[in-house]
């Protein structure tokens, strides 16, 4: 089994999802429990054994790379597979009262089937070296996430699903056109090899074509500004559990995807010398950051303001792609960590004031701070991280950033990831303002989340400050991340 | 090779943009999946034309004496877009299904008339 778990790691959680399908809601939910605990093992067990034996090449079925599909697992995989596998743990308990009470049971376990598959593709996106793999991959994991987001309860959540699905389909097919365009060029789709084989053939102009194609493909799956339009509706009307798993894995999946795709398949010197990759994605992020951070302010509905702030935060880890340098990469790598750290745990606390309240709008939420104190206080706890106080992980990751801007010498762009967090102060200001200083609403009755829900939350939060306070771990393993993704493949 | 030589991919260009613009400019949801399902085989036609090789057969396996220098096409383009054809099909019937309940949520599937209705 050992030899085998980099296949087994996304194989166990395939197979299991049908298994989810056919049996009852209850029994669905220990399937789905089971999957998400195993990929959580068996990606903490890769990573040491990428810690002690460096990168892992596993043949998929016994057929030799480049003509079999190859899983490679090294630093930067395995890191991001256990981002996805330990937020999908935490979910899971959390999801189990947050569903029964959000969706119908009839739905209950063909929702869970779903959830499986969605946290299948993930993890298959993370672990796989094959280019066209990640295409299948990649449309497992959305076209589960899409289904799981119409199962909101308001009606929008409909049409939220579906132009996620839209412009979801459009970002996939770019992809594939890119994919294909490379194919065409070196007849290959492994990535190792196609990283040996592009630059022999760089001068011809349809290279250039298949990195624009990846590159608008990729950034669409990650919401970049201007390419965010699907992603605010998604996560405001999607089920609470799904918007905490989703919010935090899958475009933290899709940034991952725009590392290996930049540095390892056609390497930092065409990426940024010859496309001058950091002339685009540096003025988008920091517009994504300014403007999205603004639109949060605005918002009245507070998982819409999440949905915004995640644009805004999706700026400043690909902020830190666009420097091009290690420290850069470094600080990406951290704040993908971090943030679905501290996002899971605001959605969760969100996902618990819908439980109770029914609702999210912030007038709504007058004086919550005293009926359910664990809740806010975890809201405000993953909102300090959000803006970045010391001794959380949010300030662990704008160090690295203001660092890796400094390190360039620019000046500017450090201020505007302070700006930044001045007005993630705001936003979060709002809601703190409105849960503590506002009585509560005398006549209908509040009660406290059940314990399986703050339970969950509270993991991450204690997860952000823990992870604020000591970030050696995090740090390490990022910078080393960095420097197998820079330095090209080892 | 002469303009009319490429024919295939001015094809793929064309039907790609005739997808595109259908997806973009339609208000009507069942006419956007079309748009996108024509975006999507503009696709699964580009992949087929890259495996052809020129003179080059079928790609099944010739035996005895006749093997001796045949050329095949490239197998793996059509193979990795009879993968891509299942996803495509599976994105329409996941659209298509929305739809309907669309359908029944809002009593209309056009984009303006569901704005009107209270978005």
């Amino acid at each position: 089994m050992r030899e085998n778990l980099p296949a087994l790691l996304v194989v166990v959680p395939l197979l299991l999802a049908p298994v989810a399908a056919l049996v009852g809601r209850k029994a669905a939910w220990a399937v789905a429990a089971a999957a998400c605990w195993w990929s959580l093992y068996a990606s903490i067990a890769l990573l040491q054994r990428v810690r002690a034996e460096g990168t892992i090449s596993y043949e998929m079925g016994g057929w030799a790379p480049p003509y079999g599909i190859e899983y490679r697992i090294d630093l930067a995989n395995i890191f991001v597979a256990i981002i996805v596998a330990l937020i999908g743990a935490v979910t899971i308990p959390y999801a189990r009262k947050s569903i029964a009470k959000e969706i119908s049971d009839d739905r209950g376990a063909l929702f869970y089937a779903a959830f499986i598959l969605c946290l299948t593709g993930l993890l298959g996106i993370a672990v796989t070296g094959d280019v066209f793999n990640v295409f299948v991959f990649l449309e497992i994991s959305s076209l589960s996430a899409y289904s799981m987001i119409a199962l909101g309860e308001d009606r929008r959540a409909l049409t939220a699903a579906f132009h996620y699905l839209i412009m979801g389909s459009v970002g996939a097919s770019f992809i594939v056109i890119g994919i294909g365009l490379m194919y065409v060029m070196t007849g290959t789709l492994n990535m190792a090899d196609l990283a040996v084989r592009l630059p022999e053939v760089a001068d011809n102009r349809t290279i250039p074509v298949a990195f624009t194609f990846l590159t608008v493909g990729i950034t669409l799956k990650l919401a970049l500004f201007p390419l965010h339009l699907w992603l605010p509706n998604a996560y405001t009307y999607a089920p609470s559990a799904v918007t905490a798993f989703i919010a935090s894995t899958a475009t933290k999946v899709a940034v991952y995807l725009l590392l290996r795709f930049f540095f390892t398949v056609f390497g930092e010197t065409f990426s940024f010398e010859v496309m001058e990759l950091d002339r685009v994605l540096m003025p988008l992020s920091i517009v994504a950051i300014l403007a999205m951070s603004l639109v949060a302010i605005y918002q009245a509905n507070v998982k819409r303001l999440l949905a915004f702030s995640s644009v805004a935060q999706i700026g400043y880890m690909v902020l830190g792609i666009s420097f091009g340098s290690v420290l850069g990469v470094t600080a990406g790598i951290i704040h993908l960590f971090n943030h679905a750290l501290m996002k899971g745990a605001l959605f969760m606390a969100m996902g618990c004031v819908m439980y109770s309240v029914g609702s999210v709008r912030i007038e709504k939420m007058a004086g919550l701070g005293k009926v359910m104190p664990w809740t806010m206080a975890a809201f405000v706890g993953g909102g300090l991280s959000l803006i970045g106080v010391p001794a959380t992980v949010g300030f662990v990751s704008k160090w690295y950033l203001v660092q890796a801007a400094l390190e360039r010498g620019l000046w500017p762009v450090a201020g505007v990831v302070l700006i930044g967090s001045l007005m993630a102060a705001i936003y979060i200001w709002k809601v703190v303002e409105v849960a503590y200083f506002q009585s509560p609403d005398p006549d209908y009755e509040i009660r406290e989340a059940p314990l399986s829900m703050l339970i969950p939350t509270w993991i991450l939060v204690a997860a952000s400050f823990y992870f604020g306070i000591d970030a050696s771990l995090t740090a390490s393993v990022a910078t080393q991340a960095a420097e197998t993704l820079i330095g090209g493949l080892p | 090779m002469t303009a009319l030589g490429l024919f295939n991919y001015w094809a793929v260009i064309v039907l790609m943009m005739v997808g595109f613009y259908t997806l973009i400019a339609r208000g009507n949801l069942v006419k956007k999946l079309i748009g996108l399902n024509i975006f999507q085989t503009a696709v699964i036609m580009m992949y087929v034309s890259f495996g052809k090789v020129t003179g080059g057969t079928a790609p099944i396996l010739v035996e005895g004496e006749a093997a001796e220098g045949v050329l095949y096409s490239n197998p793996i383009p059509h193979v990795l877009m009879l993968t891509a054809i299942v996803v495509g099909v599976a994105t329409l019937a996941l659209g298509l299904s929305l739809v309907v309940r669309i359908k029944e949520a809002y009593g209309t599937i056009e984009e303006d008339e569901m704005r009107d209705g209270g978005l």
